[in-house]
């Protein structure tokens, strides 16, 4: 079973776009939406729950007014700062360490678990679906996304599938840490602007860092040639394939109102334009399965794709 | 007064709100100038200054405590290992393992080793860098190491900088988790910058639930207005959420933003925009009821 995840170094560069699109055209495979914080996902491929978990986070410090006796060393051991003057705990300040525990001398503290989201597991019309819902002000989302990955595996198994496209979350923080770990190739879809390129580095540089083989599409490429070719010239000089170049085009936004990824709007579609450009999402969907195919042992992936610094 | 730039996710605007408001209440030309702060929290991916180009320096480095486990003393009674709710602890036969990255710096394994075996000593996060010298707006911004989780202790550094007589513009990360209650926790006004999208939408409302379960006012700016349909408006009509600036869908703007450009320095007529808006969260706060638009 090979594992592909789309991520972009930020939010709004298309990457959900571009992974329904997949989605639609994948035959075989599961679908996991990892971006837990900002799930979107399942605005275009619409769900049907069919098993639904409780997901915990860190358990939050609870003080019994009864037992308390204001002795304050709660308040004076509690590094984030979360026991108010009251002896009350705010939920959203305290990481649930459970020192206040162990210094109160009078047990008024208690530790509770609670309910940070839900994690799905679901079918859509292009096959099954894992992904989940965070709450709000939650911590730890890169175990949630843990939990939808191992939901991802089991539904693949559940239905032979033999891959998993993951919709990886935005930045390079502990979640995208959680979603691109252990996967066979990292897609990072990016954009031709002063901040794209900026992200651009710093995502490859932890794609590098966990050693994964990585790619690159350009979104928007149209929007500033020059820029372009800058993440050409930087992507060429790290060894790091540019498999696709996408022009700046509504059709994105139309399809997305319609509800539908781009393969089905263009479907309907007399658009010339149109679709040309879901004909060149078919292509950049085509090389990354070749290349997943490539990767049967991940030495030879590796060798494939020419990594640095591997 | 404390102003936060937050959206339901990343791309919709958020730092370019942030950048252009921060440049138009600074701006010496007109006549309100004022001290503006100008703070990029989104220390995952800080994007603000490859707009500014500021010149920054390290003010300081973001640590975290963390324990150095003497083993001479040591005797593996596991009570640190069985404690640490971050897994960060691991009590092998003959050792006990520290695992740095996922220790959170509680101190809960100090206070309770018997054998005080458990010293501290820091692990460093991040940094806080500041604009050198006299810049305007005054800059700061904090920076999370490559691989490292702790964003929100970035973030509470960071914010220790605010100055209480200034105007400070947070630009907050994207999401509703944790980060961005550390950003917009106790700032006075929130504004949310979304767009008229499917997905802008569905990140609109989770927005919203955030800066309601925070007890922040807030308002919205429609960014990219006229791409898309008119679900945001109708939105906030029906929910009463004043609608502070639409930005239009304009190949200009965007192409300044693909150049790394603020768009109120090319095109100066917005800086008035902005000031309005300004006043018109100025007049929201103070309980005000007027339609703004
Ligand atoms: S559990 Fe930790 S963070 Fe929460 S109140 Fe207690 S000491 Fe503070
Ligand atoms: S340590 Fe316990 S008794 Fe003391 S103030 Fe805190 S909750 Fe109350
Ligand atoms: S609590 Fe102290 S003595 Fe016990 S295992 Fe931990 S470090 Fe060793
Ligand atoms: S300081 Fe807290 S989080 Fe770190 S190892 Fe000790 S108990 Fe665990």
């Amino acid at each position: 079973m090979k594992q592909l995840t789309v991520i972009s170094g930020k939010g709004g560069t298309g990457k959900t776009t571009l992974t329904a699109a997949f989605a639609s055209l994948a035959k075989n495979a599961v679908i996991a939406d990892c971006d837990v914080d900002t799930a979107d996902m399942h605005l275009i491929l619409k769900p049907e729950i069919l098993e639904k978990e409780d997901y915990y986070g860190f358990e939050v410090a609870r003080i019994d007014p009864e037992l308390c006796i204001e002795c304050r060393k709660c308040r004076e051991f509690c590094r984030y700062g979360a026991v108010n003057e009251n002896f009350e705990v705010d939920p959203y300040g305290c990481e649930g360490c459970a020192v206040c525990t162990i210094v109160c001398p009078n047990g008024a503290v208690s530790m509770e678990q609670r309910v940070s989201g839900q994690s799905f597991s679901s079918e859509t019309r292009f096959g099954p679906m894992a992904h989940a819902k965070l709450g709000i002000g939650e911590e730890a989302s890169g175990k949630l996304v843990s939990a939808v990955r191992s939901n991802a595996k089991k539904l693949a198994e559940q239905y032979h599938k033999d891959l998993i496209i993951i919709d990886g979350p935005p930045g390079t923080g502990c979640s995208t840490i959680a979603a691109i770990t252990g996967t066979d190739l990292v897609l990072v879809v990016s954009e031709p602007t002063v901040s794209g390129i900026h992200d651009l580095k710093r995502i490859i540089e932890l794609a590098v860092h966990f050693m994964i083989p990585t790619v690159v599409c350009i979104n928007k490429s149209d929007i500033n040639e020059e820029n372009t070719q800058l993440i050409e010239n930087f992507c060429a000089e790290q060894e790091i394939p540019v498999i696709g170049r996408l022009p700046y085009n509504d059709i994105v936004t139309k399809a997305m109102l319609q509800e539908q990824t781009l393969i089905e709007y263009t479907k309907g579609s007399e658009c010339l334009n149109e679709s040309e450009f879901s004909d060149q999402v078919c292509q950049i969907w085509a090389r990354v399965e070749n290349i997943l195919m490539g990767v049967q042992d991940k030495q030879k992936g590796i060798k494939t794709l020419k990594m640095k610094n591997l | 007064m404390k102003i936060a730039i937050a959206s339901g996710k990343g791309g919709t605007g958020k730092t370019t709100v942030s950048l252009n408001l921060a440049l138009s209440l600074s701006d010496v030309q007109l006549d309100v100038q004022l001290d503006v702060q100008l703070f990029d929290c989104d220390v995952e991916e800080p994007n603000c200054n490859l707009f500014l180009g500021f010149d920054l320096e390290k003010v300081e480095d973001v640590v975290c405590p963390v324990p150095v486990i003497d083993q001479e003393k040591c005797n593996i009674c596991r009570q640190c290992s069985d404690f640490c709710r971050y897994n960060a602890l691991a009590a092998l036969p003959t050792r006990v393992l520290f695992f740095p990255s996922l220790c959170h710096g509680c101190g809960g394994c100090a206070v309770l080793c018997p054998e005080k075996a458990i010293q501290e000593t820091h692990r460093s996060l991040g940094v806080i860098e500041k604009a050198k010298g006299k810049s305007s707006p005054e800059f700061y911004r904090g920076l999370l190491n490559i691989g490292e989780t702790m964003t929100s202790a970035v973030i509470k550094a960071l914010k220790k900088h605010i100055d209480s007589r200034k105007t400070a513009i947070l630009d907050a990360p994207p999401g509703t988790s944790c980060p961005v209650i550390a950003s917009v926790d106790d700032v006075d006004y929130c504004v949310l910058v979304t767009e008229s999208t499917l997905f802008g939408f569905h990140d609109l409302k989770l927005a919203v639930g955030v800066v309601r379960a925070l007890k922040v006012p807030f308002g919205v700016i429609i960014n990219r207005w006229g791409l898309g349909d008119s679900r945001v408006e109708e939105y906030c009509k029906a929910e009463g959420i004043p609608v502070l600036l639409k930005i239009p869908n304009d190949l200009r703007i965007a192409e300044l933003y693909s150049r790394g450009i603020p768009f109120v320095r090319e095109m100066p007529e917005w800086k008035e925009k902005f000031l309005d808006m300004f006043e018109a969260i100025k007049l929201q706060l103070a309980g005000v009821e007027e339609e703004i638009t």
